[in-house]
């Protein structure tokens, strides 16, 4: 439709997106992938100019990360909850929107509404509500459930919770808009044929919604392994969380309370190619199964 | 969500609706118990039912605001500077990219498009620290400017915009403009951004919420809590006070005051809040 006579305009107008992405994502990328490689050689007693020399040493930081074991407990701690979190919010969120738009409820707005509010209410304010609502002396709950919300295995699911409470509004959002789009004469054919609610559910309503149960996801796979937000906001309220419980978590104190650049740089290469294995892996094998190609 | 109006009216089911309702009653809980617990005295907090209104609620908006010399005013301002300032511009930037990526060809198109679409795939940790390490070498870190900057581009807005660009503007507009003689940045400004409006209504919610909620990008980024967001204000607000119930009055009252803000935005932007904009353009 348009051709080469439009010349230099395209470019003009995604200038501003190329030199921001440039600025703040590919030089930060290559910055962290150089720091990763380097560290700081002490030669003699550390006196003196010259005796701190920062150095190139390979992969060495990237090796010590991987076989750091504070990074793996970390690792384990975060897929425990990783896999709580994604199956209980997914699944609710897939819940929900089926019944949103299934024509057997009341009062849909509403709960659509309630259900989407604490999109609203940023991961700290989530977790300081929640993070008193588990103390013994202001929590309702305690009343009736007499549950050490805040203790060292208790505190998982407790995170878990404040997780799948912030993220399930926007997931059903997702899913739902994607049903709302989907000519409702296929349900009517179905229907003439006798298929009840639920058949047409899960038949007909969960295949056509499977790309959009795929991204979403991929994309709650990527924020689950970065989680910092919510143990860091916990961390004030119990001793059970310590300050490397994820490993992002972990690449904060090396980079800011222990000052090991190198070693913050080489862990969070290590997390960004987990998180994309994880991500890349997840979308090959649901590729192989629904479509049956590789 | 104009349906509604021609379907036929079923009998509705006793457990969809209340597994629904169950679902909202669960979202509702914490905002409404937050709403009850910031009316209460330091004394009425630990004492009376957690469900009954108390009577301290102006004492203790008053004492947070005289917190600190009104520390929390601050955080307020700065948090509408970042979240307002960021979605505008990034509004525009994701509107004019998305416009170009959308309506032209022209090589490396699907290049650029998947590189700033692949911006998502990176993890924002591995984003944070040389950031703020390249923001402190040109003396930037610990300054507005840090926390603004890195917030602009988004890929999500971008493939917003491109996906409502291509939806909601129709190439014989583009080519009539063309046959009268615009200017191709003419047709930007007259025709095509303004016929973008309600996508970018979308664009400029979603990343106002993200900018609003995001915590660990201004964590890093400062120190001096006269330019904290309200994310981080609460957070050391409850680290310096989780260990002194006394404050847990401020604590309870900040973070009910933080909630409002988004939540009417929320509310009053009901028919903005959509994550397919390719449906939406079609009205």
């Amino acid at each position: 439709m348009n051709r080469s006579q439009r010349g230099a305009w395209p470019y003009l107008f995604l200038t501003p997106a190329i030199v921001l992405f440039t600025l703040f994502l590919a030089v930060p990328i290559g910055y962290t992938l150089y720091l990763a490689t380097r560290r700081t050689r002490v030669s003699g007693l550390g006196l003196g100019r010259g005796a701190r020399r920062e150095v190139f040493v390979g992969f060495d930081n990237v090796a010590a990360a991987l076989a750091d074991g504070d990074l793996w407990a970390g690792w384990l701690r975060v897929l425990g909850y990783g896999t709580l979190v994604l199956v209980v919010m997914l699944g609710l969120a897939l819940l929900f929107a089926l019944l949103l738009d299934s024509t057997r409820v009341r009062l849909a707005r509403f709960s659509r509404i309630a259900i989407f509010l604490p999109y609203a209410v940023p991961g700290v304010a989530a977790t300081l509500l929640w993070g008193f609502l588990y103390l013994p002396s202001l929590s309702p709950i305690r009343d009736v459930l007499d549950i050490d919300f805040l203790g060292a295995t208790t505190v998982t699911y407790s995170m878990a919770n404040v997780a799948v409470w912030g993220g399930t509004g926007f997931n059903m959002l997702v899913l739902y808009t994607t049903l709302r789009a989907i000519p409702r004469d296929l349900y009517e054919a179905a229907r003439l044929d006798g298929a009840s609610e639920l058949q047409i559910a899960v038949r007909v309503k969960i295949p056509l919604l499977t790309p959009a149960i795929i991204l979403t996801t991929v994309f709650s796979i990527i924020a689950t392994i970065q989680v910092f937000t919510e143990p860091t906001t916990l961390r004030p309220l119990t001793n059970t969380i310590s300050s490397t419980w994820s490993p992002l978590m972990k690449v904060y104190r090396d980079a800011f309370t222990t000052g090991d650049l190198y070693s913050a740089a080489a862990t969070s290469i290590v997390i960004a190619a987990i998180s994309l294995v994880l991500s890349f892996g997840f979308l090959r094998i649901v590729r192989d199964r629904a479509f049956g190609e590789g | 969500m104009a349906a509604h109006t021609v379907r036929v009216r079923r009998p509705w089911g006793v457990v969809p609706t209340g597994l629904l309702l169950l679902g909202a009653l669960y979202c509702l809980f914490p905002v409404c118990w937050v709403l009850i617990a910031a009316t209460k005295s330091p004394g009425e907090l630990f004492t009376t039912s957690t469900l009954a209104f108390g009577t301290g609620f102006f004492d203790n908006v008053a004492e947070l605001f005289a917190y600190r010399d009104g520390v929390f005013w601050l955080w307020a301002g700065n948090t509408l500077l970042y979240a307002g300032g960021g979605a505008l511009l990034s509004t525009a930037v994701s509107a004019v990219s998305g416009y170009a990526l959308a309506k032209y060809r022209f090589p490396g198109r699907n290049l650029i498009f998947n590189l700033l679409i692949g911006g998502i795939l990176v993890p924002s940790v591995v984003l944070a620290i040389p950031q703020y390490l390249l923001f402190s070498k040109i003396g930037l870190a610990d300054s507005h400017w840090a926390v603004l900057l890195p917030q602009i581009l988004h890929p999500y807005g971008i493939y917003l915009a491109r996906v409502y660009a291509t939806a909601a503007i129709p190439d014989s507009m583009l080519e009539a403009g063309r046959i009268d003689g615009a200017s191709e940045g003419r047709l930007m400004t007259r025709v095509a951004l303004p016929m973008m409006v309600p996508g970018m209504v979308t664009i400029f919610l979603f990343q106002f919420v993200a900018i609003w909620n995001n915590f660990l990008l201004p964590f890093i980024m400062l120190g001096d809590d006269g330019k904290f967001p309200l994310t981080v204000g609460l957070y050391t607000l409850l680290a310096a006070g989780a260990n002194q119930p006394a404050l847990y009055n401020l604590i309870l009252t900040g973070a009910f005051l933080s909630l409002i803000p988004l939540i009417v935005l929320f509310l009053t932007m009901q028919r903005y809040w959509k994550t397919d904009l390719s449906s939406g353009a079609v009205k």
